[in-house]
């Protein structure tokens, strides 16, 4: 009898965590990209917050404000959710603080795999993560006859049988826009080559290479099996593409199969999606696609009061095992209690393949920025692929001198 | 207006514009002659969920001594602007001596991108400026000679496209001529050419944005210049009809010298703002395939997630310069009119 109380007590106490987290003061603000498993977690971190204000940005344009408002003091937002690539300018700057005595303090439930750590000091407790995957449509493979595409060169020779077959003009899809997404897309074809982006130890571009010339050579048969209008396309275009059954094979970021899988749009599609893992290039072993957590930061200017309040918020939600079991659909969470579902396919599987992380270094963000732009013109077919990566390096080069990197 | 008057009246738009407008053009023209410290970088160990690695990152300690100490930077000079992003004196230097023929060199040249975005800018400048003069007077002329009664809501429908902001007015037509929006679709039966899109090639590109730049500036011209047809003298007019002369001489001998003024000033205002396109190359998604100056100041402000100010100072001071001396010969001109006219 005893014994049954205690566990009803638990039952009504012990499992809303906000016995936790009465938090009695501060001021909470933060910012945060646009996807469904963010505003969830987000939402889940307001549950307590008790009386401290609780404000949130939510933008896709989130990389724009980050660096200016986390800069001033005081900053505007108290905590910054980011990933690989953007924690690196806040490290850069140094803007935002180390977490390890709060994590000591009221980091309980949140594991030790979920930290990340720079020479030693926790800067950021990640929470899910994510990567770009391969998305097939089961019907139209079926039908024809053609296996599900382990490595790149099985996707070009799918796409072009589809389209032989009429059955679609441009079979194939990804996030070709000209600037990040295009980028983005460079990195991952290129480390699935096996390839560097900087000479060993230093910040000097080594990508003018055969491995560069295969990457672009692929990203161009890809790209003519695509939409014509694909340096436009984003994230977001080519998920409109998929559903308007326009497209066939697709590569897209793991976050986005809760929404590609909803019950919105046409049911014969969505049932006929099937998501599977990253490919493989040009007989590589490692997936061309890179690993990408999301985590939360705290900003450095901000009052150590606010710091608290925030974190206790944040790491509520980042050890919350009724949120992951509740959004089990929305992401691959980092958090304890989580059990893959169907959509999480692609992250399960680029991890077991031994996907390598996005390079986390100082001056890949320069990098990636003028692979954005340097690239496209060998895609228009307006030069040779030796000459844009020449180009590539040029442009990085001369930020980089700006920025004091070389 | 005597002198002191003028100076009382002015004095609060004057201190304005200081305050608003030459500060900050100064203070951009500072950093420009600026580039970020050297950054002291060591390794580290970093563990993520993936893994722990030994990699960099910069180090701050050392990092934040040297910024306290210079907080602008490091002093470049002219360094930013001769770089190969901007001027490129150097690989210019070095394609005229490695490049066989004239052709070859100036592939290379507008391969820079300073130098694309600055062709594409003053072709922009060149059609659009023109044709947003031409139209703009056609349109006016014509609004002008229609009967009072439907005039209102014509003019009020003309002026439109001035209306719409420009981002929303753009992304509209980007719809429109995606591959399967309205135009796109027709376009490519038209031509019966299923891989046709206006937005994969350069050329196309150019021409929607240069006509989408028609499009949004004429209704600025039609209203300045029917605003100075209104001050046409109609003496003059009734005259010239008498003496028989025809509705192209009027307009050729009579209503364009009146509203001669006007036209320059129209002329300079769109140079300047047409010399500053930004927005459709945004709405467009045409980042690809046509890059203004203004978008590159744009792109080492956000594109990086790292800021680039040296580079956006300096694009940003070559802008000011660029449009000074596209401005110049109108502005000669009408200096030197007004000091023949004293």
């Amino acid at each position: 009898m005893k014994k049954i109380l205690i566990s009803l007590l638990f039952l009504l106490f012990g499992t809303s965590a906000y016995a936790d987290c009465n938090i009695k003061s501060g001021s909470i603000n933060i910012l945060a990209n646009d996807f469904p498993a963010l505003r969830t977690f987000v939402e889940t971190a307001k549950g307590c917050k008790g009386s401290a204000d609780f404000k949130v940005t939510h933008s896709s344009e989130h990389n724009k404000i980050a660096v200016p408002a986390l800069t001033a003091n005081p900053s505007e937002f108290s905590a910054r959710i980011a990933a690989n690539s953007s924690i690196v300018p806040l490290m850069n700057q140094d803007l935002i603080r180390p977490l390890d005595d709060l994590v000591k303090k009221y980091g309980k439930g949140i594991q030790d795999s979920q930290l990340i750590t720079i020479d030693g000091k926790i800067m950021a407790v990640a929470f899910m993560a994510n990567t770009q995957h391969l998305y097939y449509r089961e019907d139209v493979l079926k039908e024809l006859g053609i296996a599900v595409p382990k490595t790149y060169e099985e996707v070009v020779a799918a796409s072009e049988k589809i389209r032989a077959s009429g059955k679609m003009q441009y079979p194939y899809a990804a996030a070709y826009k000209a600037g990040w997404n295009l980028a983005e897309e460079f990195v991952n074809m290129y480390i699935g080559h096996g390839g560097e982006f900087f000479k060993a130890g230093t910040a000097q571009p080594s990508i003018n290479n055969a491995k560069g010339v295969a990457t672009l050579n692929m990203l161009k048969k890809l790209a003519g099996l695509s939409n014509p209008d694909y340096l436009t396309h984003d994230s977001e275009a080519i998920k409109v593409e998929w559903e308007s059954g326009n497209v066939a094979l697709m590569t897209l970021w793991a976050s986005r199969s809760g929404t590609l899988l909803d019950d919105d749009g046409d049911a014969k599609i969505t049932a006929a999606t099937k998501l599977t893992g990253p490919a493989t290039v040009a007989g590589g072993n490692i997936p061309a696609a890179t690993l990408w957590w999301d985590g939360f930061t705290l900003a450095k200017n901000r009052s150590d009061a606010d710091a608290e309040a925030t974190f206790r918020a944040l790491a509520h939600a980042a050890a919350n095992k009724k949120m992951v079991a509740d959004a089990a659909d929305q992401a691959v969470w980092l958090i304890e209690g989580f059990k893959p579902g169907p959509k999480s396919i692609g992250v399960i599987e680029a991890v077991k393949m031994k996907a390598k992380p996005y390079p986390m270094l100082p001056q890949m963000g320069l990098m990636h920025g003028a692979l954005g732009s340097e690239i496209v013109e060998f895609l228009q077919g307006k030069e040779s692929a030796e000459q844009a990566l020449k180009d590539v390096e040029a442009a990085y080069m001369s930020k980089a001198k700006e920025q004091g990197f070389l | 207006m005597p002198n002191k008057t003028f100076f009382w009246f002015f004095l609060p738009t004057g201190l304005a514009m200081i305050l608003f407008i030459g500060l900050p053009i100064i203070s951009t023209g500072i950093q420009s002659f600026y580039a970020q410290h050297d950054q002291v970088v060591k390794e580290v160990k970093k563990c993520d969920p993936f893994g722990c690695t030994v990699s960099i990152v910069v180090d701050q300690e050392k990092t934040s001594k040297i910024r306290e100490e210079k907080p602008l930077g490091k002093f470049n000079g002219f360094g930013t602007y001769v770089d190969r992003n901007h001027l490129a004196i150097e690989e210019i230097r070095k394609f005229w001596n490695e490049t066989n023929s004239f052709g070859e060199f100036v592939d290379q040249v507008t391969n820079l991108p300073f130098y694309k975005a600055l062709i594409f800018t003053l072709t922009y400048c060149l059609f659009v400026t023109p044709n947003v003069l031409l139209l703009g007077f056609i349109i006016a002329l014509s609004l002008n000679a229609v009967t009072r009664r439907i005039r209102g809501p014509l003019i009020f429908g003309t002026i439109l496209p001035m209306i719409v902001t420009p981002l929303v007015g753009s992304l509209v037509l980007f719809w429109m001529i995606d591959a399967e929006g309205i135009i796109g679709a027709n376009l490519q039966m038209l031509m019966d050419d299923p891989y046709l899109s206006l937005k994969s090639s350069k050329t196309l590109t150019w021409i929607t944005i240069i006509i989408y730049g028609i499009w949004h500036h004429s209704p600025f011209a039609f209203v300045v210049f029917y605003a100075a047809l209104q001050t046409v003298p109609q003496e003059p007019v009734e005259a010239a009809i008498i003496d028989g002369a025809s509705r192209w001489q009027r307009v050729r001998h009579i209503v364009l010298p009146h509203i001669y003024p006007v036209v320059t000033f129209v002329a300079l205002i769109s140079l300047m703002d047409n010399f500053r396109v930004f927005e459709p190359i945004i709405g467009f998604s045409a980042e690809g395939s046509a890059q203004s100056l203004s978008w590159l100041i744009y792109d080492n402000l956000v594109n990086e997630e790292v800021i680039l100010f040296g580079s956006a100072a300096a694009t940003s001071m070559m802008t000011i310069v660029g449009i000074a001396i596209l401005l110049a010969p109108v502005l000669i001109r009408t200096w030197k009119e007004f000091r023949t006219a004293r």
